[in-house]
């Protein structure tokens, strides 16, 4: 059987349509819709469609463009979000006081990547920070291996903080499932048991300003940076919380140990 | 002005028609490509290379579908075009109709369509636009070409009712 004998498939006669067909078909095609007339009134009122469909849109491309669409100012608005988010950050520490504002600059229809986040990184949270004998997968205790292997699965470079200066010990860390992929979660200890853990995911979600989240038990702080969101949860003290996040903050932002300075 | 906002700048147009094509309001469209341009700039760093006009209908097919899934968790509200009497025949008959023919599709055929037959990209960047495999694509293509000619044999109800 030759080509030309072949069945002629939907897909084909909709790539035809639009000059997607493999040269090598296209004879056989014509040949088909010649001896087919359903078929070819088919595509006459696909070509039709189309038609229809740029005369009635096409013009909106000649139009004049709107000064709302002028990028250098639309530039400018980002870049002052930037430094106006930037600056929040550390005001918000300061002041201690809501951080969760950073949405206005945001579309209405932006994705809420923090809902998210949070909520799966509070999840890993309550999971985990019971377990008593197996809360990690690898131990603080091979912590290059542990950041070495994380950075690895997430493809990037992970920062896991030394957050000794407010008196919790790297307990370890571990691989979890992720909304959009591999996530790393890293946890700690306190003298007197209490937990945080920090949740890692890559996004293509903006720079943001720290945001908090309280939850039932526990409550999270979140920021993304560089590509990655950051999840710091832990006990429902907020105080406490942003002491903790603020740490390893300092540490991943600067990549120095917050001991240092 | 730096190659990429050149870039960017040079899409707007673009953007516009296919924003007013998806939504079938020039303002919500005005909107959607104004948060695409934003988004852009903003995220200039994550932009490694590659086909910048795809990267955008991107963003902009992304943020319509996360526009109409918020809306979807709201009590519907009908506008009142939709409701109008069929046209008569006249100038904007036609456009009226594949207005129509176009709001009966489900977001993502009708965004393949647009992008093959509006926009002009190829099935291999309308797959990467909507992060699907090609032969969703063209399936997309089919059944929205399908619904839109059963929608417009419909059409022309007026004469059968009659009887």
């Amino acid at each position: 059987m030759s080509d030309r004998d072949q069945p002629v498939t939907e897909d084909e006669l909709n790539a035809y349509v639009d000059g997607e067909l493999p040269a090598d078909r296209v004879g056989a095609v014509e040949v088909w819709l010649a001896t087919h007339p359903e078929d070819a009134a088919r595509i006459a009122a696909w070509r039709a469609q189309a038609e229809a469909i740029r005369a009635r849109y096409g013009a909106v491309a000649s139009e004049p463009v709107p000064a709302r669409f002028d990028l250098d100012k639309l530039a400018r608005g980002t870049r002052s979000w930037r430094a106006v988010a930037a600056a929040a950050v550390i005001a918000a520490f300061l002041a201690g006081g809501v951080v969760g504002w950073m949405a206005h600059g945001a579309s209405a229809a932006a994705p809420s990547r923090f809902d998210v986040f949070t909520t799966q990184a509070l999840d890993a949270h309550k999971i985990y920070v019971v377990e008593v004998r197996h809360p990690v997968e690898v131990t603080g205790a091979e912590r290059p291996h542990l950041v070495q292997w994380l950075s690895k699965r997430l493809d990037y470079e992970l920062r896991v903080p030394d957050l000794e200066s407010s008196g919790l010990k790297l307990v370890g860390g571990r691989l979890l499932p992720g909304p959009f992929g591999p996530a790393a979660f890293c946890m700690y200890e306190g003298p007197s048991g209490e937990r945080f853990t920090i949740y890692y995911a890559r996004t293509d979600a903006p720079q943001t300003a720290l945001r908090y989240r309280a939850g039932e038990r526990f409550a999270a702080l979140y920021w993304v940076e560089h590509g990655l969101a950051y999840v710091v949860s832990g006990p429902l003290d907020r105080d406490r919380l942003q002491t903790v996040a603020q740490a390893a903050y300092d540490q991943i932002d600067k990549g120095v140990p917050a001991k240092t300075w | 002005m730096s190659g990429f906002r050149q870039e960017v700048e040079a899409a707007v147009p673009a953007l516009r028609r296919y924003a007013r094509a998806l939504t079938r309001n020039a303002e919500l469209a005005d909107d959607l490509v104004q948060d695409t341009l934003v988004r852009a700039l903003r995220s200039e760093h994550l932009f490694h290379g590659g086909e910048l006009r795809s990267w955008l209908y991107t963003i902009l097919t992304n943020l319509n579908r996360n526009r109409l899934r918020s809306l979807a968790r709201r009590p519907p509200v009908q506008s009142i075009d939709d409701n109008d009497a069929p046209d008569m025949a006249g100038p904007e008959a036609g456009g009226r109709d594949i207005e129509r023919a176009l709001a009966s599709l489900v977001e993502d055929q009708r965004s393949a369509l647009l992008l093959v037959v509006l926009e002009g990209l190829t099935y291999r960047e309308v797959a990467e636009v909507q992060g699907v495999p090609i032969g969703t694509v063209m399936s997309r293509l089919a059944r929205a070409r399908m619904q839109i000619k059963a929608y417009l044999d419909g059409e022309r109800p007026a004469l059968r009712r009659i009887k």
